[in-house]
């Protein structure tokens, strides 16, 4: 029991600070952002049942020799009066903790999933009486804007897909299809869960560095798996292009040269300093660099791997806050 | 009879096009003239319209927060909060704002860009 707590202690120290750095400076996630998709996900959701476990296992230490045993006599001392002194104040101390930080993350959950949805409703509202539908698309809406801009606003059968004047003179019919392709991809796979879940979890916990690390690197692999999706019906070429006039913000002029994937390989360009991270600055040049100089997917067996020590992280504290009752 | 979205289109985009304020009456019979000038294709907006439906449109939108009544006169006239142009540009600071809470509303093509970045990619498409 004793030994359980300080294990899962440890685990989540682990999980809140050095391995998401270590994480979010490396290079394969580029390679395979589904998996690190899912590792993320596991290192979030592990790092907040070893927290809270943690506490919740030492508090309850002088009353049960495990979780299940310990809960039935908190449950005992909290409906029936049971005699509470066989909890010490840091007991209790920690106890407390383990509510609060429960109720703490259900709570922002909740709270950031309306704000989310006021705000949404909201930008509804007004687009529909400022965009007009697209001539073409289903689902697509024109606003009069002269900067490039194109978002998806999810809303399940509500969800629409905006773009700008702007952007639609800006780009060639092909770089315009890579573009829908992409903010479509982002609404079928369902990526607002995975932005609200993570903005909710840095929200509730902005001073741990595993949240803003989790949360930046979401949002860059959310784009690579939207832009890998693009590629499977357009060219590398097409869609580089499309980021590059959507990112410098500027309509390109006329003459500007056609470029074939060859010449944009060998063009020998240097990104700055960092932009290879996962950072919210560093995401489109992370993404365009990617899709330049392209390396090799994960090896299957790396691959599973990873998926491994997913499913140990889930697996690890949960068996140590439950097995230990279900044996005894 | 038209869905009470397009009526607050109709409603929005007249105001928005008028330059003073105007009477639920107004609005209608410009609603019906705008009928009869589109011909059936372009809406059936105005058609048939209720002066009482109207202002159930006008109150709809100064709930959304979008018009708002001038109470001295009787009747009451209308008009828009902002203009056209002001909510545009309300839109799009939503949208290019960078702000970490407001990442989840949407997903944009491209996020916040940063100016070496900018740099590097108009050398990508040949011209700096």
């Amino acid at each position: 029991m004793f030994w359980t707590s300080y294990f899962l202690a440890v685990l989540a120290i682990v999980l809140a600070w050095p391995v998401p750095i270590l994480l979010s400076r490396a290079q394969w996630p580029a390679r395979d952002p589904f998996t690190a998709m899912l590792l993320w996900q596991a290192i979030g959701l592990a790092g907040g049942l070893s927290m809270i476990g943690a506490m919740l296992v030492y508090g309850l230490e002088p009353v049960g020799d495990n979780l299940i045993a310990g809960l039935r006599a908190l449950a005992g001392m909290v409906l029936q009066n049971a005699p509470t002194t066989a909890l010490g104040f840091w007991h209790l101390f920690a106890l407390s903790a383990a509510a609060l930080l429960t109720a703490h993350l259900v709570f922002t959950l909740l709270l950031t999933y309306f704000k989310i949805g006021r705000q949404r409703r909201r930008h509804r509202e007004l687009l529909a009486l400022l965009a007009s539908p697209s001539a073409d698309g289903t689902g697509t809406m024109v606003i009069n804007h002269d900067s490039p801009v194109a978002y998806c606003l999810p809303g399940g059968a509500r969800s629409v897909t905006v773009l700008s004047d702007g952007l639609l003179a800006a780009l060639e019919p092909a770089e315009l299809r890579a573009v829908l392709i992409h903010e479509n991809a982002h609404l079928n796979q369902r990526h607002h869960l995975l932005l609200w879940a993570f903005a909710a979890w840095r929200q509730a916990l902005p001073w741990l560095p595993t949240t803003r690390l989790a949360q930046e690197a979401v949002n860059s692999l959310i784009e690579m798996l939207a832009d890998d999706v693009a590629l499977k019906s357009e060219s590398k070429a097409t869609l580089i292009k499309a980021i590059a006039i959507v990112a410098s913000g500027s309509a390109v002029p006329q003459a500007a040269p056609v470029m074939g994937p060859a010449g944009l390989s060998d063009s020998g360009l240097q990104f700055p300093e960092g932009a290879g991270g996962a950072g919210p600055a560093g995401t489109t040049a992370s993404r365009v660099s990617r899709l330049l100089s392209p390396r090799p997917p994960l090896p299957g067996t790396l691959r599973a791997a990873v998926l491994a020590v997913c499913i140990l992280l889930l697996a690890m504290p949960t068996a140590l806050l439950i097995v230990p009752g279900l044996l005894g | 009879m038209a869905s009470l979205g397009e009526l607050e289109r109709a409603v929005m985009d007249l105001l928005w096009a008028g330059q003073e304020a105007a009477t639920a009456n107004t609005l209608r019979d410009m609603l019906a003239l705008s009928t009869a000038a589109h011909g059936g294709a372009a809406g059936h907006v105005g058609k048939d319209l209720a002066v009482t439906t109207v202002l159930t449109v006008l109150s709809r939108l100064e709930k959304k927060g979008l018009v708002e009544r001038e109470r001295g006169t009787r009747p009451h006239r209308y008009q828009a909060v902002s203009s056209r142009e002001d909510h545009t540009a309300e839109l799009m600071h939503e949208v290019l704002g960078s702000a970490p809470d407001r990442e989840a509303v949407l997903a944009r093509f491209i996020g916040s860009v940063t100016e070496s970045e900018a740099e590097t990619l108009r050398k990508l498409l040949g011209h700096s």
